[in-house]
């Protein structure tokens, strides 16, 4: 998938990612997390949101986090919602 | 029932906790037009990855007359939901073309057909009226529940405490329930700081004859458990009827009474309801 445009996906409530896809100018994927369990936790959360931006062939997006929390799967699901956003695609693969 | 908001990761993830029968993750009324996509994702890969123990799993859809309630539908059957809550069910055609969605993405997925249950929401006149030939037509359905705000509002009134207005629209929806053999739920009590009159409502759709209550706040389920789970008295005289039939069994006997009355077919099953409610509740001590 190729992105588009800017897209946000999730919020700032407790248990929650926020996660904002832009473009990286061809420079891949680069990660930015902000979380106040970074020390324990952001190698794990940074390992998600990779997964997901390659299950969807994604080699090229800056990826800006803010966790209040958040599960596995929340961040899955607002990564990949945030990367289909703003690759402005529908086309739906759903994989557990 | 209790209903969650699809939206909601902190609900989604607490859920199971409550001691609820039931979950409802909602991808309709409780989440905005703009975050259908997001609400949907979030309950796939909560249904995918959080371990709900016995608890029923059910998501309420979109309407399927939009391409969000059939993109609903392609995810939650992938995910492998148990009930699938039609919402705002008009006629029996409704019902039969969710039933033919679930089949084609239970063969496109290659899962046994029929797999996905569904439950019929009735929230408008036309949908009560039609309430008997909704609840049978499809053999996936596992009940048929009322939806009362949007109900209230298509025959032009408001919710009140007594609920007198919602009375025809119960009826109905029970007798079909019946009839149809599937399982009746009553509409959510919106008032959640009111357990008083919470208690009445489902006092009162106990006695008609309901299953279960929707319920919108953990602080709901212990009221509806209470009321429901038969007393120590109803369990002892439904267990002193099966002993009298296991006696009259033993001398060979057609006739079987208790306590110099007769018993019944009515009161056998009412006997076996209250035992099987009681065993649900896991209050059941002993059996006959």
């Amino acid at each position: 998938m190729e992105i588009k445009r800017t897209a946000t996906a999730g919020t700032m409530e407790s248990s929650d990612i926020m996660v904002t896809v832009a473009a990286n100018g061809d420079k891949g994927i680069a990660i930015q997390l902000t979380s106040s369990v970074e020390k324990q936790f952001g190698k794990q959360i940074r390992a998600v949101i990779l997964s997901c931006a390659q299950r969807l062939g994604v080699d090229d997006a800056s990826i800006t986090v803010v966790d209040q929390g958040a599960l596995d799967c929340v961040i899955k699901a607002r990564t990949e919602t945030a990367l289909y956003r703003a690759a402005e695609s529908t086309d739906y693969t759903w994989e557990a | 029932m209790m209903f969650i908001p699809g939206n909601n990761p902190a609900m989604i993830k607490d859920a199971y906790i409550y001691g609820c029968d039931s979950i409802m993750f909602d991808l309709e009324d409780s989440v905005s037009p703009t975050e259908k996509d997001a609400a949907r994702s979030l309950v796939f890969h909560a249904l995918t990855t959080i371990d709900y123990g016995d608890k029923e799993l059910v998501v309420r859809v979109n309407a399927l007359d939009t391409p969000v309630g059939i993109a609903d539908l392609e995810a939650m059957v992938r995910a492998h939901i148990q009930v699938v809550r039609l919402p705002k069910t008009e006629s029996p055609e409704d019902v039969v073309f969710c039933d033919q969605q679930l089949t084609r993405i239970e063969k496109t997925i290659g899962v046994k057909e029929g797999s996905t249950g569904m439950m019929a929401a009735v929230e408008s006149a036309q949908g009560v009226l039609n309430a008997p030939s909704i609840a049978k037509a499809s053999t996936r359905l596992i009940g048929i529940a009322l939806g009362a705000e949007d109900y209230v509002t298509d025959i032009h009134t408001t919710r009140s405490p007594e609920g007198i207005e919602l009375l025809f629209a119960r009826s109905m929806i029970l007798q079909a329930a019946r009839a149809a053999g599937i399982a009746a739920l009553d509409t959510v009590y919106s008032d959640v700081n009111n357990e008083e009159g919470f208690r009445k409502e489902v006092a009162l759709i106990k006695q008609l004859g309901f299953d279960g209550k929707s319920i919108i706040n953990p602080r709901q389920i212990q009221p509806v458990v209470e009321i429901f789970t038969p007393s120590q008295k109803e369990i002892e005289k439904a267990l002193a009827v099966m002993a009298a039939i296991e006696e009259a069994h033993k001398k060979g006997s057609g006739v079987i009474s208790l306590n110099g009355k007769m018993v019944d077919r009515p009161i056998v099953l009412r006997a076996e309801r209250t035992l099987e409610l009681a065993r649900a509740a896991k209050v059941l001590k002993q059996e006959a």
